[in-house]
């Protein structure tokens, strides 16, 4: 009776009580939620257009945002840093189009996936190499990104908004933004979404699939920059942070792969599912739930939909 | 295709076994170094590999030895990965190895076995598993200066002295989800029920190392008190941030001596003002021993410091004060053995009979470095030397005098667990103590 | 010319489906095994026996449990390192509750343990497919992983959170432990290494084998001509885990002797299915192939500057190590997706023709 009682209604009459604390969870894990829609971000771009599933994407953050603050280490000006490591993940996207995406046109998805993984363990040791294993701070202040926070009193409470939490949800919506604007009104936008639709038809009206492929792993890029910044921001930059990206394949399997508004809900889905579960359920299992309640919503949504929230309809022909 | 790469394998392997027993023919003492420089606790890794090679190169630059007989290392990466730990500890124990620091309670825990069966033993300085301390029962383990139940005991004590005494108080207990993380909770339980006080534990995940608000979430709701934190590598920072957010009180904000580096501390800066950690040895260079290093080593381009400024930080200092234990147990056993050039064994016999008084330590060249260490048969933790140091903003400033920990109940704690650790394995050896 | 066929009649149809039809397969087969049994253990160095061909064992064992599931029934699967771990604990219950049985007995029977668990978490697989199904067996990857740390009766509430191996003897000879001999751990590893593989042969070439194959080509299609999918699917997991859980067992009780759950963390799930895609899809030789492949080339890296004298530190070693290992990885799956075990097959065939072209 108690047990039931702490399931069904013990977690409510705490929300109840504290109301400020249950908006301070809810931001939490809204703020959550968009960094883990901006790594499956990531995933969808290049899961569309080339059906390659990018387990790097996570290291690909990792790098990029060692880059920045490994070229500011260096002393170059922090702005100039960042268009430089814009420029570092422009020639990634070249690099792996012309020596892995390139050579293996027409393998199955997960030969594809397995030489993502080769790829990860390549930067792993890359960055390492160059970088050193020690964690770094990201110059949060030097690239104007704020610091600080502000306190709101709600129902009789605080809280609690960090300036970077919503800095970091700003420059989601605004990558989402210019994905969107990109994938609709541009020539490029259009052929990515005919080469996502059919590879063989977009080969056969002239579109190059090779300059495809190169421009969405470096928005990719963009993206895992984006990504980088925020969580070394929020924590700091080391290699540990790279398995934060395994919480984007969740948010993929809740949104579809191959859609963009799929990762942004399924993010939110899986933000804020997980931090009200482990705040108000996750005592009654010994904490540290969240490391796979994620994957277990995911895997409830998907034996209702197969394909996701958003994805495309799975059809199979014999 | 696959007797190819096995033979190759096998070539190569037997030519690095042959390379090596070739080169350590001449008289040497042997020290592999287990460490990690890469990985996702590299950041921790590195300061304390390169304390600890420094201070052993010192030592050959400056004196030619130990007692004239040089010190041989041996760099072998693990990664804080148990099973390239293993392959390490495979790897070099043929070659005469004294002594294993593995660095890592997972590692440790695996080569505990397997000391005395290869008699090696293995000095885990500060970690691994408590219980290993009672000597009658692990002959060969050594955890000097304190277990970590010794350093839970230290930091409550330390608690029960704050603001009027522990009864009733809730504590907070935020740890790594791994072996290292939960060892101290069997103690803490105890002490919880004998001083009344409350316990609230906050698991971090491995993969939830660099994201944790949902634990400080559950920390605002339960407002302990006070909070302990056994964590390492990216969690310390993030949760010191997190608790930084939260606007806990950094000075009611307690981490155990592998929370507390400079690295964890100096991206957080003035916000963690006030966080306590404990902490064996002193930190900074101004150590005759330390300027020693820097002119004999660092400034001779012989170490892997990145910059001059890492001598002297926290973990810096750890990395040498375990190679200067390692150092004066060889000087230990040599004068018990008579020996120069000494095995495992007598190894041993050094560590149960090392001595790190406070005029030793100044000998050295380490005046008020670190609390004494006294080695003995019976207890392999020493069980000392622990102190507390608090983060100014800027740097650490050492803010207590050595806090013993609550020996006898601890004793007793550990006597039971190595009970038990050693009862279903019939052909344990262990040792009777004087 | 070195590898014919020619002048060995089959005279019935047993021959005929032998598992090794060729003279020259099965002379080579016992070369290897002589090699395995014999050469290794009375010239191998402790290191090389410890080191190498035990983890090698072990995970080749773990290989072609994946390879049963991704390889022939085209499921794939991230979550077989937790797998392993079922095993392992399971094994540590069981000799904890039967101590005075034979240890051996007891490895092979947590298999039906993880194979139970493994049936579980297939069962969404008959809904879910392709990369939604790799991400499904993440969630049994990380809530088993969860499970391992939190139920603390899995370990015997050891106050290290580990589970540590008690000697156990066989026919007198100490196996596990830390006084078990090198050479017994190894024997012991290898034989049911051999024997299971041996049985998996058979699996595979059997009927269920062959409703596993159809599975993989085309499940629609096969269930139209009669398989059924419910049954296949679960079986190549339940088969598939038991192998992995055997492994994990084997790993933990014969190599390291003592576990944490890290050495069953998603890494391994990782590892594994790196030796089945390197090694070759469907293939049993591929699984040794990958296996020894992604186990011994870091070790044979890591020894090449020490021989060669070079003054590397050991971490730019490590480092230099994930760079080539990823960028041989890549290029393997550019050359030959389909793993070494075409390689091997391309390489008979070219032996078959010499000195001609074709």
């Amino acid at each position: 009776m108690d047990f039931l009682y702490s399931v069904f209604i013990g977690p409510f009459i705490d929300m109840a009580s504290a109301p400020d604390f249950l908006l301070q969870v809810l931001w939490e894990g809204f703020v959550a939620g968009t960094l883990y829609s901006l790594i499956a971000l990531g995933f969808v771009l290049i899961f569309k257009a080339s059906g390659v599933f990018n387990f790097a994407q996570g290291i690909m953050a990792v790098f990029a945002a060692l880059t920045l603050v490994g070229l500011y280490e260096a002393g170059v000006p922090a702005y100039l840093a960042l268009l430089i490591t814009i420029g570092i993940m422009a020639l990634l996207a070249v690099g792996v189009e012309r020596l892995i995406l390139r050579h293996m046109v027409n393998q199955d998805e997960i030969i594809l996936f397995m030489a993502t993984i080769g790829l990860s363990y390549f930067l792993i040791g890359l960055g390492e190499l160059i970088f050193g294993g020690e964690t770094k701070s990201m110059i949060t202040e030097q690239l104007g990104l704020p610091t600080g926070s502000t306190t709101v009193d709600v129902a009789g409470g605080i809280v609690i908004l960090q300036h970077i939490d919503i800095a970091a949800a700003v420059i989601a919506v605004i990558m989402v933004v210019a994905l969107a604007v990109f994938f609709n009104i541009t020539r490029i936008g259009r052929a990515l979404r005919a080469v996502a639709d059919d590879h063989q038809a977009a080969l056969s009206v002239g579109i190059s699939l090779n300059q495809i492929w190169a421009i969405v792993w470096f928005a990719a890029g963009i993206v895992a920059l984006a990504t980088g910044i925020m969580w070394g921001a929020r924590s700091d930059v080391s290699f540990a942070l790279q398995i934060v990206a395994l919480k984007a394949l969740p948010v993929l399997m809740l949104g579809g792969f191959t859609s963009i508004p799929g990762a942004i809900v399924g993010g939110l889905i899986v933000g804020f599912g997980e931090k009200l579960f482990e705040v108000y359920w996750g005592g009654l299992m010994g904490g540290g739930v969240e490391g796979w309640f994620a994957y277990v919503i995911a895997l409830i949504f998907l034996l209702f939909r197969p394909q996701g929230l958003f994805g495309d309809k799975i059809i199979e022909r014999v | 295709m696959f007797k190819k790469i096995t033979m190759g394998a096998v070539a190569v392997t037997l030519a690095a076994t042959l390379q090596v027993t070739s080169a350590s023919a001449g008289e040497s003492l042997y020290v592999p170094q287990l460490s990690y420089r890469t990985g996702p606790f590299a950041a921790g890794g590195t300061p304390i590999a390169n304390g600890f090679g420094d201070y052993l190169a010192m030592i050959n630059a400056r004196d030619g030895g130990i007692n004239g007989v040089p010190i041989k290392t041996d760099e072998c990466e693990t990664g804080y990965n148990s099973q390239k730990g293993v392959e390490c500890y495979e790897a070099t124990k043929g070659k005469g190895a004294l002594v294993y620091n593995p660095y890592s309670t997972g590692i440790t825990l695996q080569l505990i076995p397997k000391a005395p069966v290869d008699k090696i033993p293995v000095f885990s300085m500060g970690y691994g598993l408590s219980a290993a301390a009672v000597g009658e029962k692990f002959p060969w383990t050594f955890n000097y200066p304190a277990t970590y139940w010794d350093q839970m005991s230290s930091i409550i004590k330390f608690i029960d002295s704050q603001d009027g005494g522990i009864k009733g108080k809730k504590i907070g207990f935020i740890y790594l989800d791994v072996g290292y993380g939960r060892e101290p909770i069997p103690l803490l339980d105890i002490l919880s029920k004998k001083m009344g006080f409350k316990v609230v534990k906050f698991p971090v995940g491995v993969k939830e190392m660099q994201s944790q608000s949902s634990q400080w979430l559950n920390v605002r709701k339960e407002r302990p008190d006070w909070m302990i934190m056994w964590g390492w590598g990216a969690m310390n920072t993030t949760a010191i941030k997190e608790a930084a957010k939260i606007r806990y009180p950094m000075d009611h904000f307690i981490g155990n001596w592998w929370s507390g580096a400079d690295v964890d501390l100096r991206p957080v800066g003035a916000a963690a003002k006030g966080y306590r950690s404990a902490n064996m040895a002193a930190s900074g260079a101004d150590f005759p021993a330390i300027q020693d290093v820097l002119k004999y080593v660092v400034d001779k381009g012989k170490s892997q410091v990145k910059d001059r400024s890492e001598v002297g930080t926290v973990l810096y200092n750890r990395g040498l004060y375990n190679a200067v234990a390692v150092v004066e147990a060889i000087r230990a056993a040599q004068k018990l053995t008579g020996k120069k050039v000494i095995d495992g064994s007598d190894m041993r016999l050094g560590f149960e009979n090392l001595d790190l008084s406070a005029e030793r330590m100044k000998e050295i060249g380490l005046p008020n470095f670190a609390l004494p260490i006294k080695g003995s048969c019976k207890n392999h933790g020493s069980g000392g030397a622990i102190f507390l140091q608090q983060w100014d903003g800027k740097k650490w400033v050492r803010t207590s005098d050595g806090i013993t920990p609550m020996t006898d109940l601890v004793r007793a704690a550990l006597v039971k667990a190595a009970d038990k650790y050693v009862a279903d394995k019939p052909g344990w050896q262990t040792q009777t103590c004087k | 010319m070195f590898y014919r066929e020619a002048g060995q009649y089959k005279t019935s149809y047993k021959e005929d489906s032998a598992i090794f039809p060729i003279l020259q397969d099965r002379i080579a087969i016992w070369f290897y095994l002589a090699v395995a049994f014999v050469i290794i253990p009375l010239f191998g160095s402790e290191f090389l026996i410890n080191s190498v061909m035990i983890p090698f064992l072990v995970f080749a064992l773990a290989t072609i449990g994946l390879n049963i599931l991704t390889g022939y029934t085209g499921q794939i699967s991230l979550g077989h390192g937790a797998f392993m771990g079922v095993g392992a604990y399971s094994t540590y219950k069981l000799v904890t509750y039967f101590p005075d049985t034979n240890v051996v007995v007891l490895i092979l029977l947590s298999g039906f343990f993880s194979a139970a668990v493994g049936m579980v978490f297939g069962l969404p697989s008959l809904k879910i497919k392709g990369f939604y199904l790799v991400v499904t067996t993440l969630a049994a990857q990380f809530f088993l992983e969860w499970a391992f740390i939190r139920i603390p009766w899995l370990y015997n509430y050891n106050d290290s959170g580990a589970i540590e191996v008690p000697q156990r003897e066989v026919f007198n000879i100490i196996v596990t432990g830390p006084d078990a001999s090198v050479l017994s751990r190894y024997f012991v590893v290898l034989s049911i290494v051999v024997v299971m593989t041996w049985i998996a042969s058979n699996i595979i070439h059997g009927r269920i084998g062959r409703s596993w194959m159809m599975i993989r080509d085309m499940d629609i299609a096969a269930e139209l001509i009669g398989v059924r999918p419910l049954f296949a699917k679960l079986s190549s997991f339940a088969v598939s885990s038991f192998y992995a859980g055997v492994a994990g067992a084997l790993m933990v009780f014969l190599w390291l002797g003592a576990a944490e759950v890290e050495s069953f963390d998603v890494n391994v799930s990782f590892q594994i299915l790196f030796m089945v895609i390197i090694g070759g899809l469907g293939s049993l030789v591929g699984s040794f192939l990958g296996a020894a492949f992604i186990w011994i080339l870091p070790i044979v890296i890591r020894a090449v500057p020490r021989i060669m004298g070079m003054d590397i530190n050991a971490s730019t070693v490590e480092q230099l190590n994930f760079m080539i290992v990823g960028a041989l990885i890549v290029l393997f799956l550019i050359i030959e997706p389909h793993g070494l075990a075409r390689m091997w097959a391309i390489l008979k065939q070219k032996l078959r023709v010499w000195p001609f072209p074709y």
